[in-house]
C-alpha cells in the first residue's frame, strides 16, 4: 500500500479565553428594587465576570450620595410588600416609612449587607457604574451629587458595552 | 481507596445567604494559588447549586461535596485565574 501524504492542516492559534460579561440596567430607585441588580452584579463579578450596571431614571438614586442612604419602599400598590394592608391604608402618612423599616429589619436579621455596603462590595470587585446622562439632565443631578467613580454615559455607550455582553438584564 | 485532600484554607460562611457565600468564597480563592484547596462550609440551601456553579464559572475544580443535612461542605481546588 502506498501511504497517502498527510494533508497539512492550517492551525489557527486559539484566542485567549475571554471573560464573560454581564450588562445590567437598574431603572428603579426603591429599597426593594435596589437589591437585585447589586446582588447579581456582585455575584457575577465574584465568578470572574466583567460587570457593568447602567443606572437610569429612578435607578440613578442608587448612585446618589445622599439618596442612596435613604431609599424607601412603599406598601402602596405592592401586594407582596412586608406590610400587608389595603391600598387605602397604604396611602396614609407613615405607611411608607413603616414598610421601609420592616424591609430593613428583614435584611438585617438575615445578615444581608445594606445598599451602601453592596455598592462598596461592587466597587471593590471593579463593577462599572454607568450613570445615565439624560436622567441627570432631566432630574437636575450634577456629577458631584453622585458617588465617585461613576461613568456618565448615554444609551449608545451602554448599548455598545451591552452588545459585547453574554448576559443582559433589565431590572 | 480514598485520596487525601490537603486543605489550604477553611472558610465558614454559615448563616449568610446569597450572594455572600459565593462572594466570600471567591475573595478567598482570589488570594490563593492555583492548585491550593479551599474548604468551604455553608448553610444557605442555595449553596448546593451555587458553589458548583461558581467553581464551573471561575474554572476551579470541585473535588468533593459533603451534604450533612443543613450544612454543606465543599472542597474547591483553585484553577488558574482568567
Amino acid at each position: 500500500m502506498i501511504a497517502q501524504p498527510v494533508e497539512k492542516i492550517e492551525t489557527v492559534p486559539e484566542p485567549p479565553p475571554r471573560r464573560r460579561r454581564l450588562a445590567l440596567v437598574a431603572s428603579k430607585g426603591t429599597l426593594d428594587q435596589a437589591y437585585p441588580p447589586l446582588i447579581l452584579a456582585t455575584t457575577a463579578a465574584s465568578l470572574g465576570w466583567e460587570v457593568g450596571i447602567y443606572f437610569t431614571f429612578y435607578g440613578l438614586d442608587i448612585l446618589h450620595r445622599e439618596r442612596l442612604q435613604k431609599l424607601k419602599m412603599a406598601s402602596l400598590a405592592n401586594p407582596s410588600g412586608p406590610i400587608q394592608v389595603p391600598n387605602l391604608l397604604g396611602a396614609l402618612p407613615g405607611a411608607t416609612s413603616a414598610a421601609t423599616k420592616v424591609m430593613k429589619k428583614w435584611m438585617r436579621d438575615s445578615k444581608m449587607p445594606d445598599i451602601p455596603e453592596f455598592i462598596e462590595m461592587a466597587q471593590g470587585l471593579d463593577v462599572t457604574f454607568f450613570a445615565c446622562a439624560t436622567t441627570m439632565g432631566v432630574m437636575g443631578i450634577e456629577e458631584g451629587d453622585l458617588i465617585s467613580g461613576c461613568d456618565i454615559a448615554g444609551a449608545a455607550a451602554f448599548l455598545d458595552y451591552a452588545a459585547n455582553a453574554d448576559v443582559q438584564l433589565f431590572v | 481507596m480514598t485520596t487525601q485532600i490537603n486543605v489550604t484554607e477553611t472558610l465558614d460562611v454559615s448563616g449568610v445567604l446569597c450572594p455572600l457565600p459565593v462572594y466570600k468564597a471567591a475573595l478567598a480563592l482570589k488570594r490563593m494559588e492555583p492548585g491550593q484547596v479551599l474548604e468551604l462550609v455553608c448553610t444557605d440551601p442555595g449553596s448546593l447549586e451555587d458553589i458548583p456553579a461558581m467553581a464551573r464559572q471561575r474554572g476551579d475544580t470541585l473535588l468533593k461535596t459533603d451534604n450533612r443535612g443543613g450544612t454543606q461542605v465543599f472542597w474547591i481546588e483553585k484553577g488558574t485565574d482568567l
